[in-house]
């Protein structure tokens, strides 16, 4: 423990808390972190751990490269419960404008030395031959990858405990002030507070520019095999970017236990968490689009989350006043980005050269909606 | 003789009757362990009544198959590789299924065909109402009036009644979804909606199994498993079955596997002999039962019924099994073939719990005329209490008449409240004691879908957690088995359902009711 590190309370352990507690007990930090529930109750148990380089803007992508970069250089180290499997991404394009898209995204990712692939229609075929005949072609994003969120968040924490973190679940966090946090009647305190309660963030702090989107999910059956890689449409850009009140888009996962984890719906209605059963039908039927034999499937469970999003798409990462700080709003990156995430809120918080440029994560930017 | 069906396992040939399950024809083919668990273990039926899916095998090219819920049918090819399977059973493109019919409507819906359901849909469309019944199985009267050709004698007139009366039945029907007034049914390959005005909730209860070393392996089936799986079937003549656990199912099911030709090598029921003389002093109140615990006993002469003992372990032993029960003070081995084992009965909360209807104390929360806290939502039998078959016949009676605006006779009442009152003091005889907490290790499965152990759930403070943090509950059951069983070994309460009830082709949940967009063509 170095002199001049922080005392810091952690509000939230999903996969941002979590991984900013490592990274601040790392670094020397008197760390403690509260969490309401237990470890990836909220966001994170919901969400589909896929592990992705973005390229919506220069900000998004340094810090989903980074993130991506720290995941894989501790693969070797992760226990099987996460179970990370490097499937990369198949960006599919349906016509020949997403066609073009896809050659614009190569190029992207090329000048700044991300490896990618552009299939044509056959090379499509012979990656994922359950694909529909007719699609043009796709981007191969190889180093992209696949986890089991709530064991990452757990893994984590285990982490920050074992580097001296101090961690109480089922505690709930009501008031957080500059250096202190009201939890029933007591009040903690410490050097600094963050907070990373993801889409609850604002109800904590009033004032962040977080509001939580709504998504669907369904789980099926074992069906090794099916897949090899996670497949998105292209379309998927346009749904995710804007922030429409409502929209689907194909992308469909392989998990390591040889399940298919179907998505994705955004929705913006508050807070209510019941299925859209109109909408989940659109989001299965845009799948089946891309995946003729989906619908034979078994499907085992559906459930819905609430992403914490911004209106610029990037999260806040930063300091919101002196002794108040705040690593929320990853919308449907908070796994990817997590480790890196947790390394710019440590270097800021140690006043440490940072590894990426914090300030499009700035929390006081100013901010215009996207798209 | 019956007729004789031919099909094939991984290629081998095998015949079965016709009109037996498929898990039947297995069975009796001599195939114990129908699938290879996640962790690579072999494993066996155990409910044998579609809630468990541990008899999964593949048909024709399609995987997760419940062989229970299956009929053997001539020329099926049966595959037995389990949860790895590959993918490629998949090629042909997916069945058409109709596009969002008109959804089918009734005054009373009833789900659940067993004596509660049908005694509800028999009152309900007798007065005139339309009345629709979604039952699971192929034929009326649901797990205990189960059959193949004749019904059982107490159970004649009720499906008689039943099958003369205007009702609609969907056989081999099961509710997936639920939303406002409206149920989203898997039916014949076919999702079907079912729009209602009243809806009787019948939806019985399944066997309570709890984890002990050995609880996996092909062999050890379920109390009611082994009823089921003889009913659709299967023979047990010449196998030496030991039946294990509580509850009165325990002497029933061995009279009857007795009857089947079984050599009944050992009734062990957990219950201390001082409560259930107690509870045989209050039958007095319930002829009906004590004649039929005196069938029983009959046909049972000579077969210990031990009371105040309890399953241990159980190993394999060359190809049969040894089993280890104890009674607290000293332990003993015990050789067969089989081994029956359940822990009595836990109601099938999850349709009411997703339609909204109040839950506490594991049942569901009835005011007058078996209505729930839902208006218009009437819960029925196992699900207000498990009490017995008669306790079922007169809740169904009562919601099916309240759901049709009838009056109900004080008589009628009475009974309602006597039955119950049975069922209560069955539950207090049979109350499962503190010991079997501690049967299960760290390392005995207490999940076995997923193939989690207990100990890995310790660290747990709900279901929810130890299911994101373990997969616990994940797997096709939606933890039907080990839900019950934690609810019991950590006092945690069930998890909210989430849909699909079951696992349902995705096909049936693209089913649209309307358009969201009206500027979208409809689909033709």
């Amino acid at each position: 423990m170095t002199a001049s590190a922080p005392g810091v309370i952690v509000v939230g352990a999903g996969v941002v808390g979590a991984a900013c507690a490592e990274a601040l007990a790392e670094a020397g930090c008197r760390v403690s972190v509260l969490e309401s529930g237990f470890p990836g109750a909220g966001a994170t148990g919901a969400a589909m751990g896929h592990l992705v380089v973005m390229d919506d803007s220069e900000a998004q992508f340094a810090l989903t490269a980074h993130s991506r970069r720290l995941w894989s250089e501790r693969a070797a180290a992760l226990p099987g419960e996460i179970e990370d499997d490097a499937c990369g991404t198949l960006w599919v394009a349906a016509d020949d404008d997403e066609m073009a898209h896809v050659r614009a995204k190569a190029s992207f990712y090329e000048t700044r030395g991300e490896v990618v692939e552009i299939l044509d229609a056959q090379a499509l075929r012979d990656a994922e031959p359950r694909l529909r005949e007719g699609l043009v072609g796709a981007l191969r994003v190889a180093g992209d990858r696949v986890v089991y969120p709530p064991a990452a968040a757990r893994f984590f924490l285990e982490k920050a405990k074992a580097a001296g973190a101090s961690v109480e679940l089922g505690v709930r966090a009501e008031t957080l002030e500059p250096g202190r946090v009201r939890c029933g009647a007591e009040w903690r305190e410490a050097d600094l507070v963050v907070n990373a309660a993801g889409p609850e963030a604002p109800r904590l702090t009033p004032g962040l520019p977080i509001v939580p989107r709504k998504g669907h999910l369904v789980i099926t059956d074992r069906y090794p095999g099916f897949l090899s890689h996670q497949v998105v449409e292209l379309g998927y850009l346009k749904s995710a970017h804007t922030l429409t009140r409502e929209s689907v888009a194909m992308n469909v996962q392989p998990r390591r236990t040889g399940q298919l984890l179907v998505g994705s719906s955004r929705e913006l209605v508050d807070w209510d968490a019941s299925l859209n059963r109109p909408l989940l039908a659109r989001m299965l039927g845009r799948a089946s689009e891309y995946l003729p034999a989906l619908p034979r499937l078994l499907a085992l469970r559906a459930w819905t989350g609430f992403r914490p999003a911004t209106p610029d798409k990037l999260p806040l990462v930063g300091m919101w006043e002196p002794g108040l700080w705040v690593a929320a709003g990853h919308e449907g990156l908070g796994v990817t980005t997590a480790p890196g995430t947790a390394r710019l809120l440590a270097d800021l918080v140690l006043g440490r050269p940072p590894a990426i440029d914090p300030l499009p994560f700035d929390p006081r930017r100013e901010m215009r909606a996207h798209g | 003789m019956a007729e004789r069906v031919r099909f094939t396992v991984d290629g081998q040939p095998g015949a079965a009757d016709a009109g037996v399950s498929l898990l039947a024809a297995l069975w009796n083919d001599g195939v114990r362990s129908l699938r290879t668990s996640v962790a690579g273990e072999p494993r066996g039926p155990l409910c044998a009544m579609g809630t468990c899916f541990e008899c999964r095998v593949d048909v024709d090219g399609e995987p997760h198959v419940r062989s229970c819920l299956t009929a053997v049918r001539e020329g099926m090819s049966v595959s037995l590789r389990g949860a790895g399977r590959p993918a490629d059973v998949l090629e042909a493109p997916a069945a058409a299924r109709a596009p969002s019919r008109e959804p089918l409507e009734a005054d009373v819906v009833v789900v659940g065909g067993g004596p509660a359901g049908l005694a509800a849909a028999i009152h309900s469309a007798e007065a005139g109402a339309r009345t629709l019944v979604v039952d699971a199985y192929a034929r009326p009267g649901g797990q205990i009036w189960r059959h193949r050709s004749e019904p059982p004698p107490a159970a004649r007139r009720w499906i008689a009644r039943f099958e003369g009366a205007r009702i609609t039945r969907l056989p081999g029907a099961f509710v997936v979804d639920a939303r406002d007034r409206e149920l989203l049914v898997e039916h014949d390959g076919d999702a079907r909606r079912v729009r209602y005005a009243r809806l009787v909730l019948a939806t019985g209860a399944r066997e309570l199994f709890l984890p002990f070393p050995g609880w996996t392996l092909p062999g050890v089936v379920g109390i009611g498993g082994a009823q089921a799986l003889l009913k659709a079937g299967g023979s047990f003549r010449g196998r030496r079955v030991l039946v294990a656990g509580s509850g009165p199912l325990l002497p029933a099911v061995a009279a009857a596997l007795a009857a089947a030709g079984a050599r009944i090598v050992g009734i062990a029921e957990q219950a201390p002999r001082g409560r259930l003389a107690a509870f045989g002093a209050g039958l007095w109140r319930a002829p009906g039962k004590i004649v039929e615990g005196l069938g029983y006993a009959a046909r049972l002469a000579g077969v210990s019924y031990r009371t105040g003992s309890w399953l241990r372990e159980v190993e394999t032993l060359g190809g049969a099994l040894r089993a280890t029960l104890g009674d607290g003070r000293r332990a003993w081995t015990v050789d067969c073939d089989v081994v029956a084992c359940g822990f009595g009965l836990v109601p099938n909360l999850e349709l009411p719990r997703l339609v909204g209807c109040e839950i506490a104390d594991n049942r569901v929360v009835t005011r007058a005329a078996q209505e729930t806290s839902v208006a218009g939502v009437y819960a029925v039998g196992e699900l207000c209490g498990i009490a017995g078959v008669e306790h079922a016949i007169v809740t169904g009676a009562i919601a099916g008449l309240a759901a049709t605006g009838q009056k109900i006779s004080a008589a009628l009442a009475r009974r309602g409240v006597h039955e119950r009152a049975f069922g209560l003091r069955l539950e207090r005889a049979f109350a499962l004691r503190a010991e079997l907490r501690g049967l299960a290790g760290p390392d005995t499965l207490v999940c076995r879908c997923e193939d989690v152990a207990l100990g890995r759930c310790a660290g747990s403070a709900s279901v929810r957690e130890a299911k994101l943090l373990t997969r616990a509950g994940m797997g096709p059951c939606q933890g039907r088995v080990c839900g019950p069983a934690l609810a019991f070994l950590h006092g945690w309460p069930s998890d909210t359902p989430r849909p699909p009830l079951a696992p349902t082709p995705l096909a049936t949940l693209m089913q649209e009711p309307e358009p969201r967009d009206a500027a979208r063509p409809a689909r033709l």
